[in-house]
């Protein structure tokens, strides 16, 4: 029996999202249709409308279904297709990939953006005015949480909408739409332990949102193409297991991690706690082992039983250092020192043990 | 002089491959083989039959290079198709798989020395530093880290068992012998490699691998040097190395200009191509190229045959220590298509060391690897230099 520690890659379903996504898929409707079947299977969808926009503090009419976290971020972008675009240096791929005209904001040592480098290039009146600023609620690789609040208010000061990645930070911290105020929330079913292959835009105004794809007008319009209904079924599901839960769930894991990581500490003093001092996710751990390659430590604890990542691997398997790491000032060959410890909702104790046995011969072999 | 090693093991399609004729711990289920796979046909074999043989066998294939730049493409990051084959044939068998990423050592350690070596007007074998860093360095440290008892790849030689330790022999089939790229390898390495199919032939391996049901059974056989899949090793030099080509003149042997050509690296000792210079009489041959002066060296073939030449950075596997003064005789491959041919081996300083041959050969090219061998026994090698 393994242990799964990378909730940040994908969360295990919860139990209430398979029989969701089971009893959805037993549903022979389409949303579109007029017949009673086609009104059963809309009623599911809008239900799990409901129920992801009461985790997101948004209006249900606020959210566009998609098929991931990628494409609602490529949808969000669409409407700022060529415009300027300033976006943190450690957002996910799928951000700088849908506007690879974004200029990138840099963050601190400590994994925060830095305020006074995005204050001073909006206030720079030589260069043209970004017409959105894209930072993450969280990041995916440190779990730091992004100063969003001040990141909002001074966009909003310089006329600048707000595209805000909660992909990760999503069940793992309060998200409110309405309390962050920015203009697009990025969120996906799988982090939160619903199916792959479902997400959402959540756009302060959805109707003005340009689609990329428009097929039949589902989605008011928006994201053309028959709903994936066992998928928002199972992302409903999970929505309203996640708002069950509270935080006290959020309590429990911080404290599994804070001893997984005092205890990493105590076997290896020199390893290095990425965004260790910065407020996190009480979920996520990234620890660099000096000494010890990523791929090793991942092979290593895998043959034993456990799954933890290293960055971000591409699907070819060549690891590019992390950027992340990269831009808080890690050099190639310490960024290429860490992986990433991501728990979650059915993560014991005994996982936790587990890991730190499967750990202490990498540990052991650290040369920090 | 070599010790009477046991050559009668099996090989067949149906080889059982048992604990002692894979020199592995009979406590199977407990014993860790990490397994170089190449997506090939040779490597998945290695795996299946060590699989079969019940070992904890763990897959790990390297990231070389960019798959886009040996298509001539922009930098890419998608995973070949010789990867993909080997995530395949390990989920096919169940055994854990990794693509490990070695692409910053092979750059440095193979491409630019084969760049380099190309543009010193040498003839390079990559294949032979990848084997001696990427392969037997760095896959055999993982397969360390891992906490295996051994690394096996697919490779055709045999390895023998002895009380001396294990020695190298080549492959049962001559025709797929692969010793000749193996002749770096110390004997802590050997110790530690296993090459299950040494003693089968490539039909057998394929059949062997239709019984196993691998998709990779009938995959043609990888031609080349893998990051020159074309074979035009020029376009790889040049993007190696953009200023290296230069133009320079044919010279014959008896020193009459015979014309231009437009970069050494063209030209390989031994080749007649783009020696077409029309009018000539005789057929001509690549003598030498001069890397100093960009001269490309022509002449008939008589005046490539060569009796003797010296080795760097030679590796001597045998039992008793190379000879300085009465020379050591063996038999010697100058490149890897090459029938053996006698030779009397004599160490010099720092690792060098000269070969006189009973009766000269065709085509000894500066760049290449001299294999020495005690009949099938590979007793290691060097690489032969200029003059």
């Amino acid at each position: 029996m393994g242990h799964y520690l990378d909730y940040n890659a994908t969360a295990p379903a919860r139990p209430d999202a398979v029989a969701a996504v089971t009893a959805a898929l037993s549903v022979p409707g389409n949303p579109s249709s007029v017949h009673a079947a086609g009104r059963t299977a809309r009623a599911l969808m809008e239900d799990s409308r409901d129920r992801v926009a009461a985790l997101t503090g948004a209006s249900p009419r606020q959210v566009i279904f998609t098929s991931g976290g990628t494409e609602a971020m490529a949808l969000a972008l669409n409407g700022f297709s060529g415009r300027p675009v300033l976006m943190s240096a450690i957002e996910h791929p799928c951000a700088p990939a849908a506007a690879p005209q974004a200029e990138r904001c840099p963050v601190r040592p400590d994994g925060l953006l830095d305020l006074d480098a995005l204050a001073a290039r909006l206030a720079d009146s030589t260069r043209p005015p970004p017409a959105a600023v894209v930072v993450m609620l969280a990041n995916n690789e440190t779990g730091v949480i992004q100063p969003l609040t001040e990141v909002v208010a001074l966009a909003k000061a310089h006329g600048c909408a707000v595209i805000c990645d909660a992909v990760q930070a999503l069940g793992k911290m309060p998200v409110s739409f309405t309390a962050l105020d920015v203009d697009f929330l990025v969120v996906s079913g799988h982090k939160i332990g619903g199916p792959q292959g479902i997400g959402a835009l959540i756009a302060r105004i959805a109707e003005q949102v340009p689609p990329l794809m428009t097929g039949g007008g589902q989605e008011r319009g928006k994201r053309g193409g028959t709903q994936n209904l066992p998928g928002i079924a199972g992302f409903g599901a999970a929505a309203a297991a996640v708002m069950a839960q509270g935080p006290a769930e959020q309590i429990r894991l911080a404290r599994l991690r804070d001893r997984m990581e005092a205890e990493v500490r105590t076997m290896a003093p020199a390893a290095v706690i990425w965004g260790e001092n910065s407020p996190r996710l009480p979920n996520t751990s990234c620890i660099g082992l000096p000494g010890v390659a990523q791929q090793r430590q991942v092979m290593t604890l895998d043959l034993a039983g456990i799954a933890v990542s290293a960055g971000s691997a591409c699907s070819s398997g060549k690891l590019e250092p992390s950027p992340v790491l990269k831009a808080m000032g890690a050099s190639d060959a310490t960024a290429r020192e860490a992986i990433r410890i991501s728990l979650g909702w059915a993560t014991t104790e005994a996982d936790v043990d587990a890991f730190l046995r499967a750990y202490a011969p990498l540990a052991a072999a650290c040369t920090g | 002089m070599s010790l009477a090693p046991d050559l009668t093991a099996p090989g067949s399609a149906d080889t059982v491959f048992t604990a002692s004729l894979l020199d592995l711990p009979e406590d199977t289920a407990n014993t860790r083989v990490v397994v170089a796979m190449s997506g090939g046909v040779d490597s998945s074999v290695t795996a299946a039959v060590l699989k079969e043989a019940g070992y904890d066998v763990v897959g790990l294939t390297m990231q070389l290079y960019d798959a886009g730049f040996t298509v001539g493409r922009g930098k890419t990051c998608c995973a070949g198709q010789d990867i993909y084959d080997a995530r395949r044939t390990a989920d096919h068998l169940g055994i854990p798989h990794y693509v490990v990423d070695y692409e910053s050592t092979f750059l440095k350690d193979v491409m630019d020395a084969f760049a380099d070596s190309y543009i010193a007007g040498e003839t390079p074998v990559p294949c032979v530093l990848c084997n001696q860093t990427v392969k037997f360095r760095d896959l055999v440290q993982a397969a360390r880290d891992l906490g295996a008892a051994a690394l096996a790849t697919g490779h055709y030689v045999r390895r023998v068992a002895t009380p001396g330790g294990a020695q190298l022999w080549r492959g049962a089939d001559h025709n797929r012998d692969q010793s000749y790229f193996l002749f770096t390898t110390t004997q802590d390495q050997i110790d530690f490699l296993r090459f299950p199919l040494g003693h089968l032939t490539k039909d057998e391996t394929r059949a062997i691998a239709r019984r196993h049901g691998l998709a990779v059974s009938d995959k043609p056989d990888s031609q080349d040097i893998c990051f020159v899949p074309d074979g035009d090793y020029a376009r790889v030099v040049r993007e190696l190395r953009p200023d290296a080509a230069g133009p320079g003149e044919i010279v014959h042997v008896d020193g009459r200009v015979l014309g231009q050509h437009d970069g050494i690296i063209h030209y390989t000792v031994g080749q007649r191509r783009g020696l077409d210079l029309g009018g000539l009489p005789e057929r001509l041959y690549v003598i030498a190229v001069d890397p100093a002066t960009r001269r490309v060296i022509a002449g008939p073939r008589s005046a490539l045959g060569r009796d003797r030449f010296r080795l760097r950075a030679v590796n001597w596997l045998g039992h008793r220590p190379l000879s300085e003064d009465d020379g050591t005789r063996i038999t010697v491959k100058v490149r890897n298509s090459f029938r053996p041919a006698a030779a009397t081996v004599f160490a010099g300083p720092d690792r060098t060391a000269e070969v006189i041959l009973d009766a000269s050969v065709d085509g000894v090219a500066p760049g290449q690897a001299c294999v020495f061998y005690d009949g099938d026994h590979m007793l290691g090698g060097g690489w032969i230099i200029r003059g």
